[in-house]
């Protein structure tokens, strides 16, 4: 029990809790729509893209020679992460055929980028593994600044604009037949998924940030029928693993990003695995009982009864 | 005099290479249950996704509710039910969640007061109040079109835009529906409507146009159907292939061709 107050005291661990509660609780929520869409990759290709805008911030920091060199990394992370997921948004509206090849092409581009710019800002890509694989013991006050108003951006327009965005996501033809703004809805879920890939990337890296996004999305739906309930069981799991992996973290030697991963991937196998078992609980009643019951089948004749010319 | 519900005006469209629609003209006025017929390809969905904006006209005009096509149309007034999507979208979604959506319009981005409500009540106009909180994907084929009429339905439209609403819907729904239709058309809808063939819509329908290479061909009364098949007594029943194949039994002067089968016979 005195651990648990020494943990929470520890201003160092208040700081990362408060960063993984709300990133926990953002991130699923910007994950339903990606998953509504059939785009549960995009996570993957904008952390990709946002290696190069770590690179540049940290490029640009030590030409200004600022100290530490990397303070505008995160800054530099969050525009080329919008600026990527905007040009992917325009790609995939011009023509969807050739969409798939843009994402991989940025996808390798960005890895690529950011490796070489890195080098040329003078670090290595050593420097970079903070942002591929989280770093949220070292997560600064300006960060957690930065990372409480971002997620409350996310969360307020993601959430405040739920019916819209799911009209866009589930059927964009209707939504357009509707005169719904379109465009700028789907600009939207573009910029808040290259938001929730910048703060994410303090929790759990670069290269886990999809998974934070879509497995709980992933659980969520295995246990209700709703895209509300959805979201909102997704954003419970969240909370739930990003706040449980950095405890476990705080005792063990464990990486928290890929614990957070894990737990979340663990819950998810439990889940499917208990899924079959509570689906027959429910009763089970005829799917259609509008249709009349007005065909009657006839007792089947004896197998020996028919074949024969 | 107050302007037509559609105005359409030398309407040209065209969809990568090509031109799928060449100086098409359709009006249909208040009150008018207008049927849009022709064959695969002939550009039938193409003028209907022009019409409520889905598309970009390359020539012409488009006037709907007496506004030209974009943002000034009151899109509250018109309802649209696409060709059936894919229910199997990526995150599963209630049936009162998707028609809620027809509540969106504009820039009304919130979904008003008693929500629920209106969604259960569109859902009762189709049939299919107790499915409220099912998941759409887990519906039924027809009753998935039901859910998308009930979305155009929920924002009460006096504008009716729908892209082949009975394909693949049983006779049972198919009345149902027709059903629904007579009465909202008694209360003043007015209906463009994509069909293959008019069906249980027939009595409805005032006026058909019909297309043809992105032209319209025809344009005035419903066609009549063949010969008896019109009429409600005609079973469409086709007697199987006997074992030994017979001439046909209402001969219809093919005397001196092949034998007949029962199936063949059938066909005219």
């Amino acid at each position: 029990m005195s651990e648990i107050a020494s943990m929470l005291t520890d201003p160092l661990m208040q700081r990362a809790l408060l960063a993984a509660l709300l990133v926990g609780a953002a991130a699923p929520v910007v994950g339903t729509y990606l998953v509504q869409r059939r785009l549960a990759l995009l996570g993957d290709g904008i952390g990709h893209v946002a290696l190069t805008g770590v690179a540049l911030g940290w490029l640009v920091g030590s030409a200004m020679g600022l100290v530490p060199n990397d303070v505008l990394a995160i800054p530099g992370a969050v525009v080329a992460a919008v600026v990527g997921s905007v040009l992917i948004e325009v790609v995939r509206r011009r023509g969807r055929t050739s969409g798939d090849l843009a994402l991989a092409i940025m996808f390798y581009g960005g890895i690529a980028g950011g490796v070489l710019i890195i080098t040329v800002a003078g670090g290595s890509s050593g420097s970079l593994m903070a942002y591929l694989f989280g770093s949220i013991s070292t997560v600064t006050t300006t960060d957690l600044i930065l990372t409480v108003v971002l997620c409350l951006v996310i969360l307020a327009v993601g959430v405040g604009l739920r019916p819209a965005l799911f009209s866009v996501s589930h059927d964009e033809e209707f939504a357009v037949s509707s005169g719904l703004p379109v465009w700028a809805l789907n600009m939207a879920v573009a910029v808040l998924a290259a938001l929730t890939v910048t703060v994410a990337m303090r929790v759990v890296g670069l290269l886990l940030v999809s998974a934070l996004m879509i497995v709980p999305v992933a659980i969520g739906q295995l246990v209700t029928h709703s895209f509300r309930r959805t979201m909102g069981v997704g954003s419970v799991v969240g909370v739930v693993v990003c706040v449980t992996g950095l405890s476990i973290s705080y005792w063990y030697p464990l990486s928290p990003g890929a614990l957070i991963v894990v737990l979340a991937i663990g819950v998810y196998a439990v889940v499917a695995g208990l899924h079959p078992l509570l689906a027959r609980r429910r009763p089970a009643g005829d799917p259609h009982p509008d249709i009349p019951d007005d065909v009657q089948v006839a007792p089947r004749a004896p197998a020996d009864a028919d074949c024969t010319p | 005099m107050t302007a037509p519900a559609i105005d359409v005006r030398d309407l040209h469209v065209h969809l990568g290479a090509s031109h799928v629609l060449r100086g098409v003209d359709l009006r249909v006025d208040h009150g008018e249950v207008v049927a849009l017929l022709g064959a695969n390809g002939s550009g039938k969905s193409t003028l209907v996704r022009t019409v409520v904006g889905v598309l970009e006209p390359t020539r012409g005009e488009v006037d709907l509710l007496g506004h030209r096509l974009g943002d000034d149309v009151p899109w509250q007034r018109v309802g649209y039910v696409p060709q059936r999507v894919s229910a199997a979208a990526g995150v599963p979604s209630t049936a009162a969640e998707v028609v809620a959506s027809g509540l969106l319009h504009g820039r009304r981005l919130a979904l008003p007061r008693g929500w629920r409500r209106l969604a259960r009540e569109a859902l009762e106009q189709v049939g299919l109040a107790d499915r409220a909180d099912h998941a759409t994907g887990q519906l039924s084929g027809g009753q998935q079109q039901r859910v998308l009429i009930a979305r155009a339905l929920v924002r009460k439209p006096e504008l009716l835009v729908l892209d082949e609403p009975v394909a693949g819907v049983d006779r049972p729904s198919q009345e149902a529906f027709a059903a629904t239709m007579a009465r909202l058309v008694d209360d003043g809808l007015t209906v463009l409507v994509v069909l293959h063939e008019l069906g249980e819509l027939a009595g409805l329908i005032s006026r058909a146009v019909v297309l043809r290479h992105g032209q319209v061909v025809h344009d005035g009364a419903p066609p009549r159907p063949h010969a008896e098949h019109g009429s409600r007594e005609h079973e469409h029943v086709h007697p199987h292939t006997s074992e030994v194949p017979v001439v046909g039994a209402h001969d219809v002067g093919l005397s001196d061709g092949p034998l007949l089968t029962g199936e063949q016979e059938a066909r005219p």
